[in-house]
C-alpha cells in the first residue's frame, strides 16, 4: 500500500477538482433542468403540507422591529413618480386589467376608503433578514372582487414603477396567494403613510413568500392566464434576471 | 506499512443502506456546506429572536473594511483577514464578502445559485435519511450498533476510552468490529440530534413553512434564532467531518474506505 499523504495528495486534487467542477455543473443545462425539477418539487411539496388558507404567524405591537429596513430600490426615481409624489399620490391611478370584467382605476382615497385588514408580520428577505411591521391595506381579493376577475385567470402580475436592470419590476402570484385573507395592497406601515423607500404609494404584501415577491410601488394589478408573455417569462423580476425561484415560500 | 503486519480476520462491518447513505451524505454536506456558506454571504450577521436586520444587533458579523476582514462574536473581534471578510479571488481581486471563493458554491457571489444547489441537494440528504432512518430501524441497526450498553456508560470506561482517543491507541482484534462508546455518542449526536435540527431549521427558515407550523418556529425561538442553529449545527457537521476524516487517517485509511465500500473491514492483529 502507498502511505496516506499520497491518498491525501490525491484526495485533494480530487477536492479542488469537485470545486472548480461544480461551477461548470451548475451552469451545464443537465443541471439546470435538475434544479428547476427541485424548484417544482419544494413548490408542490409546500403546497400539499400547507392549507391554501393557512396564515403567517401574525405578531404583537412589541414585537415590531424599530427600524424597518428597506432593500431593492429605495425610490423609483423617475420623472413619473417624483410628480406623483410631489402631489402627495393624488394623481396615482391603480390600474386593474386583464382577465376581468369591469377593469378598474383607482386612486388612493378609493382603496382606503375599501373594507382594510392590519396585520403585524414577519418579512423575510431571501438574503436572510427579517424585519416585523405593522401593515394596513386593502386585502387583494376584495379588489379582484371589485373589478370582476374572471375564472380564467391564473395569476396576477404586479406592475411596479421602479425598473431592475433595465426593465420595469414586476412580480406575480397564482390565484391561491392572490385570494389569501393575509395578501394585502399595503398603503400603511406602523401606523403611518407607507414611506417612499417601502414602497409609497402602494404596494403588495404577500405573506407567506420571500420579500422579493412583495413588488412595491405598485401602478398595476393584471389578471393572466399566463406569465410567458410577460418580461421574459419568469413571473417576477428577479426570476427573470436572477435565477430566483418563482415560488418562494422557502 | 499495512501489508506487512500480520493480517487480522475479515469481518463484515457495515451493511448496505449504512455505507450507500454515508456516500449520498459525504456528497450532501459538501455541497450544502458550501452553499449555505454562500447563502451566509449574503447576509453575513446573525441574531437571536424573530427578526434583524443590518440595524439590529447580530451575535455574529463577519465582515471586511479597508484594514482587512474579521469576525466579531460578541464583544469580542477576531482578525480574519486574508480568510474571512477580506481575501484575494482567483484574479487576485481584494472581495470583502464574509466566506472566500474555494469555500463557497458557486466560487462566485450567487445567492439565486447557491440556493438552487442548497435546496436541491437538501432533497437528497432529507430523502436519504429518511430511507436510512427506515432502513436502520428494520436491519436493527440502531439497536444493535449504535445503542450504548450499559456498562460502556460508566465514567470509567467513558474516561478509558477519551484516554485511548488521546493518545491515538486505536482498537485492535474483536474490539474494533463494534463502535467505541466515543464513536456512538458522535453518531448518536450527527444522526438524532444535529441533522434533524438542521433539517428542521432550515424548513422554518421559509415563510410558507411557517404557516404550516407557526409551533415549531415558537420552539426554536423565532425565525433569527433558527438562522442562528442552523449555521451552529452546521459548524457542528463540519467539525464532525473533520475530526471524522483525520481518524479515518489516523486508523488506516485504506480498511476502512474499503469497509465503507464493500463492507468488509479487517481486523488488526494485537
Amino acid at each position: 500500500m502507498s502511505g496516506p499523504l499520497t491518498r491525501r495528495g490525491l484526495i485533494a486534487l480530487g477536492g479542488g477538482a469537485l470545486l472548480a467542477g461544480c461551477d461548470k455543473i451548475g451552469a451545464s443545462s443537465a443541471a439546470k433542468s435538475t434544479f428547476k425539477a427541485a424548484e417544482k418539487l419544494t413548490m408542490g411539496a409546500q403546497r400539499l403540507v400547507t392549507d391554501r388558507a393557512a396564515l403567517a404567524p401574525e405578531f404583537g405591537a412589541g414585537d415590531i422591529s424599530p427600524v424597518f429596513r428597506s432593500n431593492g430600490n429605495a425610490t423609483p426615481g423617475t420623472p413619473d413618480y417624483a410628480r406623483l409624489l410631489a402631489g402627495d399620490f393624488r394623481d396615482w391611478r391603480l390600474e386593474v386589467s386583464g382577465l376581468v370584467d369591469r377593469p378598474q382605476l383607482l386612486s388612493l382615497a378609493e382603496i382606503e376608503a375599501m373594507p382594510r385588514r392590519t396585520q403585524t408580520t414577519r418579512h423575510d428577505c431571501v438574503e436572510g433578514w427579517s424585519a416585523i411591521g405593522r401593515w394596513t391595506g386593502v386585502p387583494l381579493r376584495l379588489v379582484l372582487a371589485r373589478a370582476g376577475v374572471r375564472p380564467s385567470a391564473r395569476y396576477i402580475v404586479f406592475h411596479c414603477f421602479d425598473s431592475f436592470a433595465g426593465a420595469p419590476y414586476y412580480e406575480s402570484v397564482d390565484m391561491i396567494d392572490a385570494l389569501h385573507p393575509q395578501t394585502i395592497l399595503a398603503f400603511g406601515l406602523n401606523g403611518h403613510r407607507l414611506p417612499v423607500p417601502n414602497g409609497a404609494p402602494l404596494r403588495l404584501r404577500v405573506e407567506r413568500q420571500l420579500g422579493y415577491k412583495h413588488a412595491k410601488f405598485l401602478r398595476g394589478v393584471e389578471a393572466v392566464a399566463s406569465l410567458d408573455s410577460i418580461g421574459r417569462g419568469g413571473g417576477g423580476t428577479w426570476e427573470d434576471v436572477g435565477d430566483y425561484a418563482w415560488y418562494a415560500g422557502i | 506499512m499495512e501489508a506487512d503486519r500480520p493480517r487480522g480476520r475479515l469481518v463484515y462491518r457495515h451493511r448496505w443502506p449504512t455505507r450507500l447513505w454515508h456516500w449520498v451524505n459525504a456528497l450532501c454536506i459538501f455541497i450544502l456546506l458550501m452553499s449555505g456558506l454562500m447563502i451566509f454571504n449574503a447576509h453575513p450577521r446573525l441574531y437571536w429572536g424573530a427578526y434583524g436586520a443590518n440595524r439590529d444587533h447580530a451575535w455574529l458579523t463577519i465582515g471586511g473594511t479597508q484594514a482587512g476582514g474579521r469576525m466579531i462574536v460578541g464583544p469580542v473581534a477576531i482578525p480574519t483577514t486574508g480568510v474571512l471578510g477580506y481575501w484575494k479571488d482567483q484574479q487576485g481581486h481584494i472581495q470583502r464578502r464574509a466566506f472566500p471563493y474555494w469555500a463557497t458554491i458557486p466560487s462566485r457571489y450567487s445567492l439565486a445559485g447557491a440556493r438552487r444547489w442548497h435546496l436541491t441537494f437538501a432533497w437528497l440528504f432529507i430523502g436519504g435519511g429518511g430511507a436510512f432512518v427506515v432502513a436502520s430501524l428494520i436491519n436493527r441497526h440502531f439497536v444493535r450498533d449504535l445503542k450504548p450498553r450499559r456498562d460502556e456508560l460508566a465514567p470509567r470506561h467513558i474516561w478509558q476510552d477519551i484516554k485511548d482517543h488521546a493518545r491515538l491507541r486505536f482498537p485492535a482484534g474483536e474490539a474494533a468490529a463494534r463502535y467505541n462508546i466515543l464513536q456512538k455518542a458522535s453518531y448518536i449526536l450527527v444522526i438524532f440530534v444535529l441533522i434533524p435540527l438542521m433539517i428542521l431549521t432550515g424548513l422554518t427558515m421559509g415563510p410558507g413553512f411557517d404557516a404550516t407550523l407557526p409551533w415549531l418556529l415558537d420552539l426554536f425561538g423565532g425565525r433569527q434564532s433558527a438562522r442562528s442553529i442552523h449555521f451552529l449545527c452546521a459548524g457542528g457537521l463540519l467539525a464532525f467531518t473533520i475530526v471524522h476524516l483525520v481518524m479515518v487517517v489516523l486508523a488506516g485509511p485504506f480498511n476502512e474506505v474499503r469497509s465503507m465500500v464493500t463492507g468488509w473491514f479487517r481486523l488488526r492483529a494485537r
